[in-house]
């Protein structure tokens, strides 16, 4: 027999994860973790068509999608997809004037952050580590047999594992703090533009400031690098990259931090729904 | 039994304060609540859902202290246990069937499958809903939408059931049904907690009544109690009897008199007295001595209507 807790956070998540995945205001999200399969799929099909004409190469692939990676999962469709679904998971139940159902049931407030956290994380997942690894798997799909060998027998599994990682590690650290703005701000599109801004400048900041971010320690472990074109090149100031380990490990740390000062939050929140 | 076992049977509020910025909720209340039905009757905004809303652990008090059945409610895993709020707010979890939504939150109480599945099946069956139970709440009539939020309210069997204005939308077979399943859950010893503005019907329904005006406690206990402490209104009396005006010349003979009307049929007294244990004894003698046929001796003002329009005055009241 499970724990209360645990069939606690499990009823917490199926009323969620449902509710997160259909949302009709989230149409947007699937267009951003969509776009690059479609692109991707695009991309193969025109390649495998035009293929005795081109000079493509799957290394070339490789530093496109690396770049896509960079700068259109992680600074983009990850970040403001977490923004879409984590922020709505309290902010949208104040708004619709259901959240007072939970609150008035015997759940630990810590529960119910940790099950519809769980359930955003799910969706995260589903959405954006599925549609890296679909993406990655189309990019260099026109190259027929080259591109199974590169996967199977050269370094692509273990390059798709590590942007499956990255992005899952993404949507931990994004969830976590789009949870927390969700809960304490009527409007979480000030927070998120402070977080968004903040993420954007990394690369020109001191190495020292690079690090209180979480595109730093994502960028670290990402697989393959992306050299930046000039003039970027050089106002971008070199950090010292961590090891996997700590950028793994200090990336859930804050996570949990943050998870659980929501948690403590919510102990003290109050239903009034602004009358 | 001792004080702390009283105290587990209540519901208290100590000097209790709400303030929304600098607007007030509540002022300074302190009340004990027994068991039974009571109900919270004032105007619009005179602070009963705040009152509702303190109790069951949604906003906090600004100051002051509050026991529902001796624990605090800023631990909802203890109180919302035995603590049913069916609150005013109109709106559900979307997608959900009348049976999902019960069905969903009995599993946040830790109930397991099976057991939820029952309790919802019994609480839809408790309102006359089981046949709506598989259409989605969205589709429901606002009458259906109130009876299912009586149904989640219910469906743990809680010791202690708030209700903020729970007749409204239903039609009056619903609200016969809904104040009997107050009257029989208020006879079983529970706490049942009803705002309304039909006072005619919260009559029907209070063993007790708390009167609020402005974020104020202006009266609270047995109406009848309530009414006599209203020493400034006379006490209205209606009697049938035969001879009215005998009755009637006898009444201004009496301290405390101040008006009488003959009813048109001639049949029916309704006198005003600030002194009624007086008349009542006067109307004794009067029996004995005279041969008066008395057909029927009734207070006409100790309603929560009149004690409202006394205490509060007309605004607000919905009869």
């Amino acid at each position: 027999m499970n724990a209360l807790w645990m069939r606690q956070i499990a009823a917490v998540w199926r009323l969620e994860w449902k509710k997160t995945l259909l949302s009709k205001r989230g149409w947007w999200i699937y267009c951003l973790a969509l776009g690059p399969v479609f692109l991707t799929a695009m991309h193969w099909l025109v390649q495998s068509r035009v293929a005795r004409h081109s000079h493509h190469t799957l290394g070339e692939d490789s530093v496109v999608f690396a770049a896509m990676f960079q700068f259109f999962y992680l600074r983009g469709a990850i970040f403001f997809g977490c923004m879409g679904l984590f922020s709505n998971l309290f902010r949208a139940e104040m708004l619709e004037h259901t959240l007072h159902y939970y609150y008035l049931t015997p759940l630990r407030r810590e529960m119910l952050v940790a099950g519809k956290y769980l359930a955003g994380l799910a969706v995260a997942l589903l959405l954006f580590v599925g549609s890296t690894v679909v993406s990655f798997l189309f990019i260099g799909r026109h190259a027929g047999a080259a591109y199974t060998d590169y996967i199977l027998h050269g370094p692509g599994l273990s390059q798709l594992a590590w942007y499956a990682v990255t992005a899952a590690l993404a949507c931990v650290g994004y969830g976590a703090i789009f949870l927390m703005t969700g809960l304490f701000s009527r409007n979480p599109m000030i927070a998120a533009a402070v977080v968004f801004v903040w993420e954007g400048i990394n690369p020109f900041l001191p190495s020292v400031l690079q690090k209180v971010s979480v595109i730093f320690y994502l960028r670290n472990l990402a697989p393959v690098e992306v050299p930046i074109p000039p003039p970027l090149n050089v106002m971008v100031i070199a950090a010292d990259p961590s090891p996997a380990w700590l950028a793994i490990g200090g990336l859930l740390a804050v996570s949990a931090l943050l998870l659980v000062y929501t948690a403590v939050s919510a102990r003290t929140a109050e239903i009034s729904y602004g009358e | 039994m001792s004080q702390a076992a009283i105290a587990e049977t209540q519901i208290t509020f100590s000097d209790v304060s709400r303030f929304y910025g600098e607007v007030l909720g509540i002022n300074r209340v302190s009340l004990t609540i027994p068991p039974g039905v009571t109900s919270l009757v004032g105007p619009n905004g005179s602070g009963k859902t705040t009152l509702m809303n303190l109790m069951t652990g949604l906003i906090r008090p600004t100051q002051g202290e509050i026991r529902v059945l001796g624990v605090p409610p800023d631990h909802p895993e203890k109180l919302c246990r035995f603590v049913g709020y069916c609150a005013q707010f109109d709106a559900f979890p979307k997608g959900l069937t009348g049976y999902q939504f019960i069905y969903s939150y009995l599993l946040l109480h830790g109930f397991t499958a099976a057991e939820s599945a029952e309790r919802a099946t019994a609480a839809l069956q408790r309102i006359n809903m089981l046949g709506a139970a598989g259409r989605q709440v969205a589709a429901y009539s606002k009458g259906m939408r109130q009876r299912v939020k009586l149904a989640q309210a219910i469906a743990h069997d809680p010791q202690v059931l708030v209700l903020d204005e729970p007749l409204n939308g239903l039609d009056p077979m619903a609200r016969a049904e809904t104040i009997a399943l107050f009257r029989e859950w208020g006879e079983k010893g529970r706490h049942v907690i009803v705002s309304s503005h039909i006072l005619h019907e919260v009559d029907r329904i209070s063993d007790q009544v708390i009167l609020l005006s402005q974020g104020y406690v202006v009266a609270e206990g047995e109406i009848q109690g309530v009414r006599n402490e209203v020493k400034e209104q006379p006490m209205q009396i209606l009697v049938r009897c035969d001879r009215p005006e005998m009755l009637a010349a006898r009444l201004f003979q009496q301290r405390g008199a101040v008006e009488a009307k003959i009813s048109a049929d001639g049949k029916g007294l309704l006198l005003r007295t600030r002194d009624a244990d007086g008349f009542y004894l006067m109307l004794n003698r009067i029996v004995m001595e005279h041969g008066l046929e008395v057909e029927s001796v009734a207070p006409a003002d100790d309603d929560v209507n009149s004690v409202y329009q006394y205490l509060i005055g007309a605004e607000g009241a919905t009869v």
